[in-house]
């Protein structure tokens, strides 16, 4: 029943997934801390920048900022991302690039609702104890922010495993790249796609489980 | 004896700490503090009472600028109160505040709170922190609660947390904004006896409060205010006893017949 399987590195196309989710998130986190901390900023210019990179790259479809990073940032621009030689390398990175700049803008407004949560009292006897603004985000309020928000940072996170089948637009062997393969070169479409519709809820449902146990673990009394 | 509290006062009557001048500041259309002229010597303790919108916790506020002024001057040390940055966090270290609901962070224990300051701001040794953190929480009487976390201490700990977390940064001044009005009337006290023996070590402080017992008892001055003015300044005796103006004999008219 499972012939079809032979030939086809079916494992190893999830593995390209776990990586670009995995690193994708590293970067977004990265990248969407450094947003919700320029949107809540005293600079008018970093909140307006902020702002602004928020509102438009969460509204340009994925598929369009993928392929983007591909016929626009490697073609055209020539960034190759230190793999102009490697093609695979060169467009999974590509890919994480998109994924990350494309990720971040729910991190950052899910992160910017959990700095609201945190009482305004906090910040201030913060700045009454003499901490510059970068101390009193990072040791105050970030670490009070992230732990309520962990259950909408899950949900991004779930998205973000998701939307990496978006990487095979660019020509990346992750999982939906392999799946439109053998759904073209064998006689199971049903079959195949629910193997990789699991391989799918087995990346996401312990993660949510698992974030979701953190979640309460880490939360704040008050 | 004599001789040292004479040394004490004339020090005290040419050494100005804080001074606010022709300080105004208004909410929209509300005209919050007006006109306000008040100098605090090193080692006084001033309470600031009045009724409620008086602008009495604003004044305190804008002390180490959580509140700006639209005019007039504010300066501490003989230094006026700098814009945002590096040295307006340099002199709100030296500014000490305790706040009407404790803002313990949340997230430290009791000891990282007291800790925390001295480390990230006054650049102390971690091990040197801790030893001072660990003597100041005894001296305000919650020493065996260094490894909790605030949510687990009462109202009154978690001020007395508060007032330790305050003095570890050895501030110049302290500023008290309502500290016992969010507590159980059982726990005032024991907020009150710590800021009592705060006053006695000479700390220069200015205390907004509705403890009229803790103006009597520890104040030096009594600053009445009313919508948004000082309306009157007197000795604890001579406010309590024979306030002048007519706003001020009414609210204690209110408060102190029971």
């Amino acid at each position: 029943m499972f012939d079809f399987l032979e030939g086809y590195d079916v494992l190893g196309a999830f593995w390209t997934t776990v990586q670009l989710t995995l690193l994708s998130a590293v970067g977004s986190l990265v990248l969407g801390t450094l947003l919700a901390a320029m949107r809540v900023s005293p600079v008018p210019l970093m909140r307006g920048f902020g702002a602004a990179y928020v509102n438009i790259v969460r509204n340009i479809p994925l598929t369009v900022i993928i392929v983007f990073t591909s016929l626009g940032l490697s073609n055209i621009f020539g960034v190759a991302l230190g793999a102009a030689d490697d093609f695979d390398t060169k467009f999974f990175r590509l890919a994480v690039l998109g994924l990350s700049a494309y990720t971040a803008t729910f991190v950052c407004e899910a992160l910017r609702s959990g700095i609201n949560t945190v009482p305004v009292g906090q910040a201030e006897a913060a700045r009454a104890l003499g901490l510059s603004f970068t101390q009193v985000l990072t040791l105050i309020v970030l670490p009070q922010a992230f732990r309520t928000v962990i259950g909408p940072l899950t949900n991004v996170l779930i998205a973000l495993t998701k939307n990496t089948t978006v990487a095979a637009a660019i020509g990346v062997a992750e999982a939906a790249l392999l799946m439109k393969e053998m759904i073209e070169n064998e006689a199971q479409l049903l079959l195949i796609a629910t193997i990789f519709a699991l391989g799918f809820v087995v990346l996401t449902l312990p993660t949510g489980l698992l974030l979701g146990w953190l979640g309460k673990r880490l939360a704040v009394k008050r | 004896m004599t001789e040292v509290s004479v040394a004490k006062e004339s020090v005290a009557a040419t050494d100005d700490l804080v001074v606010l001048k022709d300080v105004n500041k208004h909410f929209g259309a509300l005209h919050v503090l007006q006109d306000i002229d008040l100098t605090i010597a090193r080692g006084e303790v001033v309470v600031v009472i009045g009724p409620s919108g008086s602008g009495k916790s604003t004044l305190c506020r804008t002390i180490n600028r959580l509140e700006t002024i639209d005019s007039g001057s504010i300066t501490i040390d003989g230094k006026p109160l700098p814009a945002e940055g590096k040295g307006l966090a340099r002199l709100r270290a030296d500014v000490g505040m305790v706040f009407q609901s404790f803002n313990l962070f949340a997230h430290k224990t009791v000891l990282e709170n007291v800790v925390l300051g001295q480390v990230k701001v006054r650049k102390a040794d971690k091990a040197k922190a801790e030893e001072k953190a660990r003597a100041l929480l005894d001296r305000v009487g919650v020493g065996t609660q260094a490894d909790k976390y605030p949510a687990q201490l009462s109202g009154g700990q978690q001020q007395r947390v508060a007032i330790a977390r305050a003095l570890a940064m050895d501030p110049k001044v302290m500023l008290f904004d309502e500290p016992t009005s969010a507590l159980d009337p059982e726990m005032i006290n024991e907020v009150l006896e710590v800021m009592q023996q705060l006053a006695r070590d000479g700390m220069t402080m200015i205390v907004v409060t509705h403890e009229m017992g803790f103006a009597r008892s520890a104040a030096n001055r009594v600053v009445f205010m009313a919508d948004g003015r000082i309306v009157e300044e007197a000795t604890p005796d001579q406010f309590f006893s024979n306030p002048r103006s007519d706003r001020a004999k009414d609210f204690l008219s209110k408060i102190l017949h029971h």
